[in-house]
């Protein structure tokens, strides 16, 4: 009888979701032996034909992580949803669109001026921009074009699993791979694996309190004390709007979450959240200490939705509105 | 599609709390006074139920404008509820600026259950100040999908 | 006039393609080297608060965070005007020197390595970790994975998360060691420095002995006359974490010294329309083109040239081997380019030497690891070796310290004008008229940039993807005659 076949794909990724993958040691050597990986473009030199080749359907299982950002981003994520049986949004790229999802609060053309044209180093007088298609003198050369914004897998093919994290930690991918192999039943299509059920709160064991802030702290600013909650003290920490399952490493490494485990479960918008827990907190009444307060906040858009711009409701910065 | 301003007819919705602005907004109904049709009322228990994300769905959905209607500082019949939607809204402003949804597109005010007159004169003058804005037009992705199961289609607003 | 476009290249972080043009004799005429993504950090990240950038910009790349952490928080020392408490820098060189450990062993028995250990003609399905495995004994790949388990433990003790740490803040750490976590971490530097024996052992044994390798590698073909950069401590021995960057000449003589802060009035960065990569050049020499030379600014910041620009190791196995691969390939500076491969070996030993060092040093268990900010932020720069080439992090913020100007130039960027020059003399060398193009002769064209071990993620600030090889030839009617491809799209 052979093997199930294991897929995974790397869209527009920074790459540590596949060392996550690697970071599962001596076990990977398990998984390979009871999967035929079929096609794993980090590690692998299997042909993007070979994949094409296969019936629809015959890939058991496909790991896909990275955003969808250019043309191939998105065909790819076309053929693997044809070509498997079950496709998961792998980490926070995939599931949300992940850190590099804030270039949806810009816009394709301010990126081109800055990196191309304003940043001190570059000295382009020109006006030089890389073009999908150049005439060079012994003939023409492309590369592929961007998308004015980053998207999810989600809103490009439908999905049946999402597994969150920036990266996913190695132990939940274990945990999960670990049940397919052992035959587990999948729960309900679309639902959340290899996380928890609760908030980072949940695992982050420090004693919380009644909440009454009236001032709030950047995290350079202060030595916090490391048997508190962080928020009790006046640092903006995302556990009370993300999703539990990564151990709540940052805070015991007495950093505030960030929220790349995603939403909250029932969660649709990671960042409303947030501005719904931060205004429950902030112990002023007066308009204008309020104000003051919020303006302590430094960056709120890009601290309560800083993995999640592409997946929250206005998914980025309108033109004109 | 309105091309127009003048003729822009701008959907307002606005989110009132049973026990103040509700019974306000009741209230210029029964007498008669004239207030923009262009105000759906969704009634809540409480200014302070209003979740961002209400507000961000109804953006989503067609909004071009969104009214918090709440009791006054001091009179919130679970003690401190409004003051928890006004610091919420004072925020969710900050960030749709940051994703260039122009602010004056949320608004929030203090109506009580004998105020009839100030809520149809809310409801009017905003209508106007979001017809003046034009409409929203918010451009975002079609497909979308809630966790936990079903696949949900979101039309682009209209 | 011929076309060949090999895309993707394949074993190593990021996106790359190469289009290759040949005359009508059958011979190279011009290649170019494109690279096709971009992700904006240097604008998505104005309007961020400067001290959140460590955790940031490791998103730039998730093989290297640590070197984007460690460039941003020297940065956001700069930005603050703030002196981190020497524990806290003993700290940062600690995660750092574990993560070089892991890093370098990565590339030479996964990605670079294999070309050497079993041959650059081997079939595709045997050039990878799995065919290394299969010539040098399983005991190596359990050890490699045993090596890589430790290195991410040690980063994570220090910084919280081994993939994107996140202690690193301005003016220190937010986390100290326990005596546990350090005895933890001295038994890891021990497994480190065994380690990086074994893999010296597997040069001498599999590359040094075989009189066909180091022909190749002292080949013409291989062979660039170019600026070496790299970090120097007080001394001008080499330092990853810190130091001041030192360029030399083809010759060897030192060309310029500089502080980060300076990186502005030494390198400058041109722009070409087939390649979102931009190609930093000495300023002081100028732009004359892809060519060699002293009167050429294309420079070169790898392995090879941060031994090239310093006067020796500062540690004493490290010492003794940077000594004996100069003597072996017949002096200073080493000019070709396959040396890379020893040259990063060398790396490894130093990376292990000095984590043992650090982490036996019992500073490191201070818990005085913060110095809080007290002056206005304003503008700072931050630089590290990664692995790949001199990171240099630019902030400029305004008096609340939100950020209203970032400027990268990120190790592989440094090299992205020697890499095209290596794939168009390789392609040279090997591409003539009469001679089939088989799946050997394009991987001795990509053996011409995998020794720069490079990260095009990182160089465009964007995602490595997928890095599947494709090549087709065309006419000179644009008929495709044949193509060939290796891994995916």
């Amino acid at each position: 009888m052979s093997k199930p076949k294991l897929a995974l794909y790397w869209a527009a990724s920074c790459g540590g979701c596949e060392v996550t993958v690697l970071d599962l040691a001596e076990k990977i050597l398990d998984v390979a032996g009871f999967f035929d990986i079929v096609f794993w473009p980090c590690a692998m030199d299997f042909k993007y034909k070979d994949v094409e080749a296969m019936a629809d359907g015959t890939i058991d299982l496909c790991l896909f992580n990275g955003a969808i950002r250019n043309s191939e981003n998105e065909s790819m994520a076309h053929l693997m949803r044809r070509k498997a049986k079950v496709l998961v949004a792998f980490g926070s790229c995939a599931m949300d669109g992940c850190i590099q999802g804030l270039a949806n609060l810009t816009t394709r053309e301010e990126i081109l001026e800055s990196s191309y044209q304003q940043t001190p180093s570059t000295v382009n007088p020109e006006r030089t921009r890389p073009l999908p298609l150049v005439a060079a003198p012994e003939g023409d050369l492309d590369i592929p074009e961007f998308y004015d914004s980053v998207r999810t897998l989600a809103q490009v093919v439908p999905v049946d699993y999402f597994i969150p994290g920036c990266p996913p930690q190695s132990a939940q991918v274990l945990t999960v791979i670990s049940a397919i192999m052992q035959g587990a039943v999948l729960p309900p299509v679309g639902s959340v694996i290899g996380a928890g059920e609760k908030t980072c709160c949940e695992e982050c064991g420090r004693p919380r309190k009644e909440k009454h802030l009236k001032r709030f702290y950047r995290v350079w600013e202060a030595e916090t004390n490391p048997e508190e909650c962080l928020l009790d003290q006046g640092v903006i920490c995302m556990g009370p709007a993300t999703r539990s399952g990564c151990g709540a490493l940052c805070v015991k490494a007495n950093m505030p979450c960030r929220g790349c485990y995603g939403a909250a479960p029932n969660v649709i918008d990671q960042g409303a959240k947030m501005v719904s827990a931060i205004g429950s907190v902030i112990d002023f009444q007066d308009p204008a200490e309020i104000d003051s307060a919020l303006d302590q906040i430094a960056d709120p858009v890009g601290t309560f939705y800083r993995f999640s711009v592409p997946n929250s409701m206005l998914q980025h910065k309108q033109s004109s509105a | 599609m309105e091309m127009n301003s003048k003729t822009f007819e701008p959907r307002i919705i606005g989110f009132l709390c049973n026990w103040c602005s509700y019974t306000g907004a009741d209230l210029a109904g029964t007498s008669r006074m004239k207030s923009a049709p262009n105000l759906r009322i969704i009634r809540l228990m409480c200014s302070g139920r209003v979740d961002p994300s209400f507000i961000l769905r109804a953006f989503q959905l067609g909004a071009d404008g969104i009214l918090v209607l709440g009791c006054h500082p001091g009179d919130c019949h679970y003690q401190e509820g409004n003051f928890k939607a006004l610091r919420r809204v004072h925020l969710l402003k900050r960030i749709l600026r940051d994703f260039g949804v122009d602010e004056r597109r949320l608004r929030l005010e203090w109506v009580s259950a004998a105020e009839g007159e100030k809520f149809a004169k809310v409801a009017n003058e905003f209508t106007e100040e979001v017809r003046a804005l034009g409409p929203l037009h918010l451009e975002t992705n079609v497909l979308s999908q809630s966790l936990g199961g079903e696949l949900e289609t979101q039309e682009v607003a209209a | 006039m011929r076309k060949i476009v090999i895309d993707p290249v394949t074993r190593l972080e990021g996106h790359g393609k190469i289009a290759i043009f040949l005359n009508d004799d059958g011979e190279v005429a011009n290649t170019y080297f494109q690279v096709p993504e971009l992700r904006g950090f240097e604008q998505f990240c104005v309007g961020r608060p400067v001290e959140e950038m460590p955790r940031i910009t490791t998103r730039i790349c998730g093989v290297c965070p640590e070197a984007h952490h460690m460039a941003s928080v020297k940065a956001c020392d700069a930005v603050f005007h703030v002196e981190p408490p020497p524990a806290a820098k003993k700290l940062r060189e600690l995660l750092y020197s574990a993560f070089y450990v892991g890093d370098h062993t990565l590339h030479f028995y996964a990605l670079g390595g294999p070309d050497f250990v079993v041959g650059p003609d081997a079939p595709a399905s045997e050039r990878n970790i799995l065919g290394v495995v299969r010539k040098v004994g399983l005991e190596a790949g359990q050890k490699v994975i045993e090596l890589r388990k430790r290195a991410q433990r040690v980063v994570s003790l220090i910084g919280g998360k081994a993939i994107h740490p996140v202690t690193g803040l301005p003016g220190g750490m937010a986390k100290s060691l326990n005596t546990e976590e350090r005895d933890e971490i001295v038994g890891h530097t021990a497994y480190f420095l065994e380690f990086a024996k074994f893999t010296l052992g597997v040069v001498d044994q599999v590359v040094l002995s075989n009189q066909a390798y180091v022909d190749m590698i002292l080949s013409d073909t291989y062979t660039h006359r170019l600026y070496s950069m790299g970090t120097v401590d007080e001394n001008n021995k080499g330092n990853f974490y810190d130091g001041k960057i030192r360029v030399v000449d083809p010759d060897g003589k030192e060309f310029v010294k500089f502080s980060p802060r300076d990186y502005l009035q030494v390198l400058e960065e041109r722009v070409e329309p087939w390649t979102y990569l931009k190609f930093p050049f000495l300023k002081q020499v100028g732009w004359k083109g892809f060519v060699d030379g002293k009167d050429s600014g294309v420079y070169r910041a790898t392995p090879l040239s941060r031994l090239n620009a310093a006067d020796g190791m500062a540690t004493p196995l490290a010492q003794e081997q940077y000594e004996r691969m100069y003597k072996t390939l017949g002096g200073k500076p080493v000019h070709q380019t396959l040396a890379t491969h020893w040259a990063r070996v060398i790396e490894l030993v130093y990376a292990a030497e000095r984590a043992a060092e650090l982490a036996r040093d019992d500073e490191i268990l201070s818990d005085k690891i913060r110095t809080i900010p007290t002056a206005t932020p304003s503008e700072g720069v931050g630089s590290v070796e990664a692995p790949r080439g001199t990171l240099y992090h630019h902030y400029v913020t305004d008096e609340r310290g939100i950020l209203q100007k970032v400027n990268l130039i990120v190790g592989t960027t440094n090299n992205h004008a020697a890499i095209a020059m290596s794939i168009r003399k390789a392609a040279q060398g090997v591409i003539r008229r009469g001679v089939e193009i088989t799946d050997g002769v394009l991987n001795r064209i990509e053996m011409a940039f995998r020794a720069y071990d490079p990260c095009f993620g990182c160089a465009t600030h964007s995602l490595p993807g997928k890095m599947p090889l494709e090549v087709e030839v065309f006419d000179s009617h644009g008929t495709l005659l044949t193509s060939r491809r290796r891994g995916s799209v």
